[in-house]
């Protein structure tokens, strides 16, 4: 690393200074859309409930009665601060929905992507080591159905078998009423206050709720992880350094292992970063299955009530996350693949 | 040669199991493209039938059989065999709606882009990437959210929603490719002959450049079905008042779950997987031909000439392919 030292700050500095441009591009699409669209939020979620004079009140104080510009202007600057503003139906600020919810999307979201890993880079290797034969075509009809069931339909199978007939499991929610009642939120994420408090029937309960909704989850992204990992085992078995190590007489066990594998590796981390996107987008559904009280459950509900501040702060949330994690997985890739920062 | 010769190159040059990718593939396919067309012959019921033609209402929840081949459902007591029937329908207009519109918009902008360069590139290829880098699933929330209110829920609707996210994979592709080609000796000597941008970018550019978007579109089509479920499970998208639609019917399904009725969901999930894993093999199958990385074609086995020089200089070495 240190041959290199000069450049990977400049890298991280190039890197950084992206998120300013991506982050306007992405919040300013989303207030096109949600903005200049004719109708007015306040009506559309909250007509018919509240009087005329009332509903003009409440377009005042969200400051829908000035000039579209003087709107975006401001809008920019409360994303510049964090600040994603507040929802129309029960006047929630929208950091309180994360700190309130974005615990259980989290835990969620980590979970699943530890059922991915171990289940994904193991078959991948596997699929791409013994290519055009029978394991890797039953390991590539996994990653395909894996990849090709929605996440729900997984879900509502899961529920069928583990919830219904076997009755091994709970069939949704974050945990029982009981467990809720219990753990004093500390954290905001379920799992590490139980374990704060050392409840130990708590955290049984927990998990068991939370067994079904990671696994769904995580059998998306393993069977993208398979994919790729294939793939790439695929491609760096054909390598040059392969054969130079064979003929070297090093064993084929250990060419696989320390030669192939080791580099069909690298990519898989840049491919990561993009699945964050993909990581979202299968938490919203995992949520709405299992009614998991995440971020994603949130927007759901908020969208059925038109509620449109509170889907624009949303959605301008998940698109500033989303730039972040891409960024920052860029850096991390910097410093494991020196080719990445020319 | 003719355009047939041609248009099963790719599948004659595939060898074992990349044809067989490529095949069962298109059979799927091509078993709920013939549901689509026939659904109103094939579907013993409408989409929206909740009584016989005497009057009488369809049992609530009966299981798989007899009148209902796969049940009935609990929620508005339809037909699953018929709503399932009918989704491919749906499914399939939607998707052609998006695949197509995406490709008329996003391939024509990615030659401009490639081919002219400049500010207009740059300014196209920031917004592309910033939609490209943007979750494709909020993406569609954002838009159907929005077109419901303009469209209503229809199919229309949907298939716009989603044509948004595809735009920037075909503008991409076709700008790669076209700035990497711009330079080509041909391009330059058909620029030294005279021939206007336009002449260059239609006639030269555009079939050298399009070759790839046969796997993006057939990989684009099986996105397309799941994220057109997911959001019928989300209550956005199609509306069940307009059509029948998968995702749509297993959010309704959702409650059956811990009641032991699995086959109000089961069916129309089945469904999309199939449909989804026809077109991802397709795709694959192409990718597999189309990508030199990943190709395995059928080659004639290899001999090197034999060692003496006399054999080699006779040209009887045999090392044709």
């Amino acid at each position: 690393m240190a041959s290199a030292g000069g450049s990977l700050p400049r890298y991280i500095a190039q890197r950084l200074l992206l998120i300013i441009p991506m982050v306007f591009l992405l919040t300013t699409i989303v207030f096109l859309l949600l903005r200049v669209a004719p109708g007015d939020p306040v009506s559309a979620s909250l007509g018919g409930r509240l009087s005329e004079d009332a509903l003009d009140q409440r377009r005042a104080s969200l400051g829908l009665d000035r000039p579209l510009i003087v709107q975006y202007l401001e809008y920019l600057k409360d994303v510049a601060t964090f600040n994603f503003g507040e929802t129309i139906t029960d006047n929630r600020a929208i950091i309180d929905i994360v700190q309130e919810n974005g615990g259980a999307t989290l835990t969620l979201a980590v979970s699943a992507f530890i059922v991915a890993l171990v289940v994904g880079l193991p078959l991948g290797m596997i699929a791409g080591r013994m290519r055009d034969t029978g394991p890797d075509l039953v390991i590539r009809i996994f990653g395909v159905i894996t990849y090709a069931a929605p996440v729900f339909y997984w879900g509502l199978l899961f529920q069928l078998l583990f919830a219904g007939a076997l009755g091994w499991l709970p069939v949704s929610g974050a945990a029982s009423p009981e467990t809720i009642f219990e753990v004093e939120p500390v954290t905001h994420i379920l799992l590490l206050d139980a374990v704060i408090a050392g409840n130990s029937e708590a955290i049984v309960d927990i998990l068991e709720h939370l067994l079904m909704p990671a696994a769904t989850l995580g059998l998306l992204l393993s069977g993208i992880f398979i994919r790729l990992v294939r793939v790439n085992v695929i491609q760096s078995l054909q390598g040059d350094y392969i054969e130079a190590a064979r003929a070297r007489g090093i064993r084929e066990s250990r060419v696989i292992r320390s030669h192939a594998f080791r580099n069909a590796l690298v990519p898989v981390v840049t491919v990561i970063g993009l699945q964050v996107a993909l990581l979202l987008s299968g938490a919203i559904l995992t949520e709405a299955t299992f009614n998991w009280p995440g971020i994603g459950n949130e927007l759901v509900q908020y969208i059925n009530n038109r509620d449109y501040a509170a889907v624009q702060g949303i959605i301008t949330l998940f698109a500033v996350v989303v730039v972040l994690v891409s960024i920052l997985i860029d850096i991390v890739n910097a410093l494991i693949d020196p080719r990445v920062r020319y | 040669m003719g355009i047939g010769h041609r248009l099963t190159a790719p599948f004659r040059q595939t060898s074992g199991f990349a044809r067989w990718i490529l095949l069962s593939g298109m059979i799927i396919v091509g078993i709920f493209v013939v549901l689509a067309l026939f659904a109103p012959w094939i579907a013993p019921y409408g989409f929206a039938q909740t009584s016989y033609a005497g009057g009488a209402d369809f049992p609530k929840a009966t299981g798989p059989g007899g009148e209902h081949l796969l049940g009935t459902t609990s929620f508005g007591f339809y037909d699953v065999l018929s709503r399932v029937i009918w989704g491919s329908r749906t499914a399939v207009e939607v998707v052609l709606i998006s695949v197509v519109l995406s490709l008329l918009i996003g391939a024509p902008l990615g030659l401009v882009s490639g081919y002219l360069g400049g500010w207009l590139d740059r300014i196209l290829v920031l917004v592309m990437d910033a939609l490209y880098a943007f979750p494709s699933l909020l993406l569609a929330i954002v838009f159907s959210f929005l077109l419901s209110d303009f469209f209503g829920g229809g199919v229309v609707a949907a298939g716009v929603a989603l044509t948004v996210i595809y735009v920037p994979q075909y503008f991409r592709v076709v700008r790669n490719t076209t700035v990497s080609a711009r330079e080509a000796t041909y391009v330059e000597a058909a620029r030294a002959i005279g021939a206007s941008k336009r002449t260059i970018m239609t006639k030269y550019l555009f079939g050298n450049v399009i070759q790839s978007v046969p796997v993006i579109g057939t990989l684009n089509a099986a996105d397309a079905i799941g994220t057109l479920a997911a959001l019928g499970f989300l209550g956005l998208g199609v509306q069940p008042n307009e059509a029948a639609e998968w995702g749509y019917d297993l959010q309704r399904a959702l409650p059956d779950a811990s009641a032991g009725i699995w086959w109000t969901g089961v069916f129309p999930g089945l469904a999309i997987v199939l449909l989804v894993t026809g077109l991802t093999l397709v795709g694959e199958g192409l990718n597999e031909t189309v990508n030199p990385t990943l190709r395995k074609r059928r080659l004639r086995p290899f001999t090197l000439p034999p060692r003496g020089a006399a054999a080699f200089q006779a040209g009887k070495g045999q090392v044709d392919l």
